[in-house]
């Protein structure tokens, strides 16, 4: 792989990362983070869904007439968002009853159309592919480390598994019940944020 | 009647689409910086959903939910269409902002300059979509409900971007911490409104 | 610029690929997805009955222990249906209360205890609420229960799929001494330990709680006409 890609992989991970820094895509996930699992599974299907829907605009970019865009690029990412959805109706039924309606809400994940908009339209397939594969996998690790967090003391668990030992109940320890709604996410996303912009300087705002 | 009311505030104040579920957070934190654009972007939403939930209720029951083709006749009745429900919502959706956006352009320049910029944007926005997978996964029973709800939402998300403009104009006087300068503080000012708005879920209804 | 024609004919060319697609994996995955949903109701109905399993063994258990499936109506007549397994319970909660089917699973352990087990429908504070509950053969004394929701709130009315909120419901009873149907209501602030007919709510899911208490009512008094004449039979 040339350094070229694997820079569009990595970037995505930390200093171009569609949830801290490019403010994208917050909307459908941030409900799916009280456990690992499900928000492994949904950064997962958000990682396939950018990879295949930037490598086929990308495909498509010269014959996609400019008027109808934006539709076009839609219907390709419902009809991947479809697929996925159903393969998780079939493969892990018990997640996609807890993913609900935010395996649909990937279509309208701005991560995507903003992708699709920037790179994509204007990339060859290759670059395109690994660009959404690395911005699917930067918001993955978001998602997956606010939902460490949130499981780990929200309810002692991690990935399902208890790891709070017994003995720290005993002595009076308990699951903060605060991080198990929804309004934690969004401050553990801001410390995150926080966290990060502490380290790399040049992301601060004016 | 009495429960349509119930659903109207429920789903203002503690189904809240900002604080309950996050949809729409994208334009949600782009375009709050000032009020005065935030009650542009919070009409758009409240109108674009009053318009789109509904019309996507009809398309659920009459055409894609199991059993939904009954009225064509008894061999449809075995036809199960919902897992076209995503494309179809997206893509009424995506329709209906292009009509509304046409529409207002000829009829009502001013609504159209003040609304313009943002009706294209509202297209991708959760918030949208994000009501009309709910009205399916709740299983309102009647239009009316899903129009009751479709309201209640718009409203809510309109209150929750009005707010965090008010309170982000106010805060640029304020002495930061440098990297949580803009987008953290914004999340974890957000986050204590949510907080906030839980209190609602006492009421009793 | 594209043309008009272009245009017309990309999208067309477009909408019909994607629809040939997505077809395709809907009819593929279609056996897989109601395979599991079937496993999912019996795992609910064995669970409901207590009987361990897992999603492997889950068919199998079903087909041995439980005996038969039939539906009533709500003036304790027995139905004619073909199978009661497959009856749509949230279809028929919409229908009006004469005129649902109403099916029962009769379950016969390894000990020779027989257990009836019925469905359970109702609404929670954001959607439906459902669930299962077993009863043991004098139609009063419950087995098991269990619950589950589309989308409660995690930690609070979420709690009604756990286990110890469920196990609480073991030896209640739905009539009370006299026979007279009371159901069993959850209690807020906790339940008298002595109470046949309640069991904790949960803290802080006060309109889930009253969900399954209603839910628990209306759908076990529809019942209760066939559960009395099968109780008269008895005598």
């Amino acid at each position: 792989m040339s350094s070229d890609n694997i820079k569009l992989l990595k970037n995505p991970f930390n200093l171009s990362n569609p949830i801290t820094v490019q403010v994208l895509g917050i909307c459908s996930a941030l409900a799916v983070t009280v456990q690992m699992k499900p928000a492994l599974i949904m950064a997962l299907s958000v990682t396939i869904v950018t990879g295949f829907s930037n490598l086929i605009i990308s495909l498509l970019r010269n014959t996609i007439p400019s008027r109808i865009r934006i539709i076009v690029q839609l219907v390709v990412i419902a009809a991947l968002v479809i697929i996925v959805d159903q393969l998780l109706k079939a493969y892990v039924y018990d997640v996609s009853k807890k993913l609900s309606v935010f395996v649909g809400l990937i279509i309208t994940n701005c991560i995507l159309m903003g992708r699709l908009e920037a790179f994509a339209m204007s990339n060859k397939p290759i670059p395109s592919f690994i660009d959404g594969i690395g911005n699917g996998i930067g918001y993955g690790l978001i998602l997956v480390l606010v939902a460490f967090l949130r499981e780990l003391f929200g309810s002692g668990k991690i990935y399902g598994y208890q790891v709070v030992p017994q003995f720290l109940y005993d002595l009076g320890y308990e699951n903060n019940g605060l991080m198990i709604l929804p309004p934690m996410a969004l401050i553990i996303i801001g410390i995150i944020i926080w966290v990060q912009r502490s380290y790399n300087p040049n992301l601060i705002e004016k | 009647m009495e429960s349509l009311f119930n659903l109207f505030v429920k789903s203002i104040f503690i189904d809240n689409m900002i604080f309950a579920y996050f949809l729409g957070m994208c334009s949600y934190l782009a375009v709050s910086k000032t009020v005065k654009t935030s009650f542009g972007l919070g009409i758009a939403v409240t109108f674009v959903l009053l318009i789109t939930v509904p019309v996507n209720w009809l398309l659920d029951n009459y055409m894609l939910k199991a059993g939904a083709l009954s009225w064509l006749g008894d061999d449809f009745k075995g036809v199960d269409l919902s897992f076209l429900s995503f494309i179809m919502f997206i893509a009424v959706i995506a329709a209906i902002v292009q009509l509304v956006e046409m529409v207002i352009e000829k009829y009502s320049p001013p609504l159209y300059n003040a609304l313009g910029i943002f009706l294209p944007l509202i297209a991708v926005n959760c918030a949208i979509l994000g009501g009309a997978l709910f009205m399916q996964e709740r299983e309102y029973q009647t239009i009316s409900e899903a129009t009751v709800y479709a309201a209640g939402s718009g409203i809510g998300w309109f209150l929750a971007i009005i707010s965090i403009a008010a309170i982000r104009e106010k805060i640029s006087y304020s002495n930061i911490p440098p990297a949580l300068r803009g987008l953290g503080i914004t999340f974890i000012i957000t986050g204590l409104m949510a907080i906030a708005f839980m209190s609602f879920m006492g009421i009793k209804l | 610029m594209h043309s008009n024609t272009y245009i017309f004919i990309y999208s067309s060319v477009l909408v019909i690929i994607v629809a040939a697609i997505l077809s395709f994996t809907a009819i593929q995955l279609q056996p897989i997805q109601s395979h599991n949903i079937k496993i999912e109701k019996m795992q609910n109905i064995l669970n409901s009955a207590n009987i361990e399993n897992n999603v492997k063994d889950a068919e199998e258990l079903y087909n041995k222990y439980i005996k038969s499936a039939i539906a009533v109506n709500s003036n304790g007549e027995i139905l004619n249906v073909e199978n009661a397994f497959s009856i749509d319970i949230p279809l028929e909660y919409k229908k009006k209360e004469s005129e649902r089917q109403l099916p029962l699973f009769i379950c016969v352990k390894d000990n020779g205890d027989t257990n009836i087990i019925v469905p359970l429908r109702g609404k929670g504070l954001w959607g439906p609420i459902w669930g299962y509950i077993a009863l043991k053969n004098d139609y009063n004394t419950i087995e098991g229960a269990i619950f589950d929701h589309k989308g409660e709130t995690p930690g609070l009315g979420a709690e009604i799929d756990t286990k110890s909120f469920q196990a609480q419901f073991t030896n209640k009873q739905i009539y009370d001494e006299t026979g007279v149907f009371t159901s069993i209501k959850l209690v807020k602030g906790g339940a008298n330990k002595d109470d046949m007919h309640g069991v904790d709510a949960i803290s802080g899911g006060t309109i889930t709680s009253d969900g399954v208490t209603h839910m628990l009512k209306d759908n076990l008094s529809l019942y209760s006409s066939y559960f009395e004449k099968e109780k008269n039979l008895k005598q």
